[in-house]
């Protein structure tokens, strides 16, 4: 860790993994309420549940973010962080936030929830994701500026290089299209085409460019491979992924009650987003192949190839599956989304933040790589996460073909409650699964705390 | 990658790719939102039912159904649940009206939101008003949703 202030990613990252867990104890709850629909019923209904296991993932990926960049910018500025006391402070203000909000869904009604936080002032609750009490979402909005702002002041008044450019825009574009959270028109055709404004240029779009300067700084730092080769690789891999992704958006809009153009759109573009995470495959093992030391940090060198790898997987081909207009047809809307959904997320996303937490925890703890045990306990939680995620997302992928085959493809097709009793086996198989990855997860915390032999490694 | 395709390259395929196809998403936009009339079934976006899309968000219905495909897949579609339904808001208020506090054993039930009737009459509509967009070859495939 060149500069102190570096040290303020640690807060940030601690917060990201304790509500990644209470994401994962949701998760759990919901795919035992698929096989067992009165579990919990009435006091927790999956709505409430799954609002907490997804909003619960929004928030710890901001902070795992935030503090990703909290750590990356100062080093590649070449300069302390512009207000470490603003990113304290702000740390506390979104904790607090997101903490009262994951409370509020699991105390109170919805409804009840809607009144207290004067919802009528200006309605933006009660839609997929962006369930946040209008304050809330308020509250996110000038953390985030307040984030923006330090990083950015950090960033102009030091060394500007292509990665910490990089992730400034992508993080300019995470708060730019948030501001359509706002926009909630009577008008449910409006609605939902400019909600994928925030969802959609969100995960498919700016946090693309996220994902790939965080990668690609890894990467420099575990490898030792030449600036150069990889600011050229990032240049490619972020405009590929806004060429496609941009007019991508167009695959959410073949059956909402928008123009028909939009399948040819929709289906030509976003079948060319897997292209951007294939690249970004070719280029972690690239630059892997071509290290020029062998880091210490084997874990984090592990995390990179993986979350490269997942996410071509999850993003990629899992998104392509189901992404032409004339298959999307049959399965939109069922278990496949929620197959592809899950893997994409955490290839992409989750995984891209378990590196950062990876290579810079360590260094954060006056250490060059975690003991040998940690590493290995870490590794071996990175397998029991991934591997599990894979067969969730298979078993749900069973799960939704049985599904379009049944209740929208047959002569006869039957009703949605029939059809989901009928594929219950692979929801128990898909729950055995997540109680696995729930293990992992465990696993991975204990890893911080294992003690072991040091790392030996040649001094640079 | 080879010599001959330089970062500067790579550079300018970025901003120029980005800002075109930026610009294309917006002329976009602007067409779509002119051409929506003729699908939006706008003509019957009444008050009641721009109440009924506020008690829709309001009690979370998203959290388990789809409307349109998009939400949750733990219960049905319910973008077309006016024409499953008979063409009947009184059997979509009905159904909503009469789940029992405790659910069904068992079984995943549909928790017992307490409505006014005249709260119902305007979730009924909204439901009525999201069945008359006319999708794009008709989705949902089929009457199942």
């Amino acid at each position: 860790m060149k500069y102190e202030s570096q040290g303020i990613a640690k807060m940030y990252f601690i917060a990201a993994i304790a509500l990644f867990v209470g994401q994962i104890l949701f998760g759990t709850i919901m795919g035992l309420q698929y096989v067992m629909g009165d579990f919990l019923f009435p006091e927790l209904p999956f709505n409430v549940v799954r609002m907490v296991h997804t909003n619960l993932l929004i928030i710890w990926l901001l902070f795992g973010f935030m503090g990703s960049a909290y750590f990356l910018v100062p080093e590649e500025s070449e300069r302390e962080l512009f207000s470490p006391m603003l990113a304290k402070v702000m740390f506390w203000i979104f904790l607090f936030a997101g903490v009262m909000t994951i409370l509020g869904y699991l105390l109170v009604p919805y409804a009840r929830l809607a009144e207290i936080t004067m919802n009528d002032l200006l309605p933006t609750m009660g839609r997929e994701f962006l369930e946040q009490p209008t304050i809330t979402k308020i509250g996110i909005v000038i953390v985030v500026l307040a984030f923006l702002f330090n990083i950015g002041m950090t960033i102009l008044t030091g060394r500007k290089t292509v990665i910490n450019v990089v992730l400034l825009t992508g993080m300019v574009g995470l708060a730019v299209f948030f501001l359509f959270s706002f926009y909630n028109p009577d008008n449910i055709v409006l609605d939902k085409y400019f909600w994928w404004f925030v969802v959609h240029l969100w995960v498919e779009g700016v946090w693309e460019l996220i994902m790939a300067s965080l990668l690609a700084y890894v990467l420099i730092k575990v490898t030792g491979v030449d600036r150069e080769v990889v600011e050229k690789w990032l240049y490619i891999i972020i405009a590929m992924a806004l060429i496609s992704g941009l007019l991508g958006t167009g695959h959410h809009f073949f059956w909402i009650g928008t123009p028909d153009y939009w399948q040819w759109i929709g289906s030509v573009f976003s079948a060319l987003e897997p292209i951007p995470f294939f690249m970004m495959t070719l280029f972690a093992f690239n630059v892997v192949n071509k290290r020029r030391r062998d880091h210490p940090n084997k874990a984090a060198v592990l995390w990179a190839l993986g979350t490269a790898v997942m996410a071509f997987l999850g993003a990629g081909v899992w998104g392509f599956l189901h992404t032409l207009a004339p298959v999307n047809f049959y399965t939109h809307g069922t278990q496949i989304t929620a197959a592809h959904g899950h893997m994409a997320f955490y290839g992409a996303y989750v995984m891209v933040v378990l590196t950062m937490i990876s290579y810079s925890m360590p260094l954060m703890r006056g250490q060059k790589a975690a003991n040998v045990t940690a590493q290995l306990l870490e590794m071996w939680s990175f397998w029991l996460m991934t591997i599990s995620m894979v067969f969730i997302t298979l078993f749900l992928t069973g799960a939704g073909i049985v599904q379009v085959y049944l209740q929208r493809y047959s002569d006869d097709p039957l009703p949605f409650m029939v059809v989901q009793e009928k594929i219950a086996l692979f929801y128990w198989m898909r729950e055995v699964a997540g109680v696995v990855f729930l293990i992992g997860l465990m696993l991975y915390i204990y890893s911080f705390f294992a003690k072991g032999k040091e790392v030996e490694f040649v001094e640079e | 990658m080879r010599e001959t395709f330089t970062k500067g390259m790579a550079r300018n395929i970025y901003y120029g790719g980005a800002v075109f196809f930026f610009l294309v998403l917006i002329g976009l936009t602007v067409d779509t939102v002119k051409s929506l009339p003729k699908t939006d079934n706008s003509e019957n976006l009444t008050e009641q039912v721009a109440a009924g899309k506020r008690l829709w968000e309001i009690n979370n219905c998203i959290g388990c159904h789809t409307l349109l495909g998009e939400g949750a897949y733990f219960a049905p579609e319910l973008g077309n649940v006016y024409t499953r339904f008979g063409e009947s808001t009184e059997a979509i208020k009905a159904f909503i009206k009469y789940r029992p506090v405790d659910g069904i054993p068992g079984r995943r039930s549909m928790p017992q939101f307490n409505l006014t009737d005249e709260q119902l009459e305007a979730l009924a509509q909204f439901l009525k008003y999201v069945d008359g967009v006319k999708t794009a070859r008709d989705w949902p495939p089929n009457i199942q949703g």
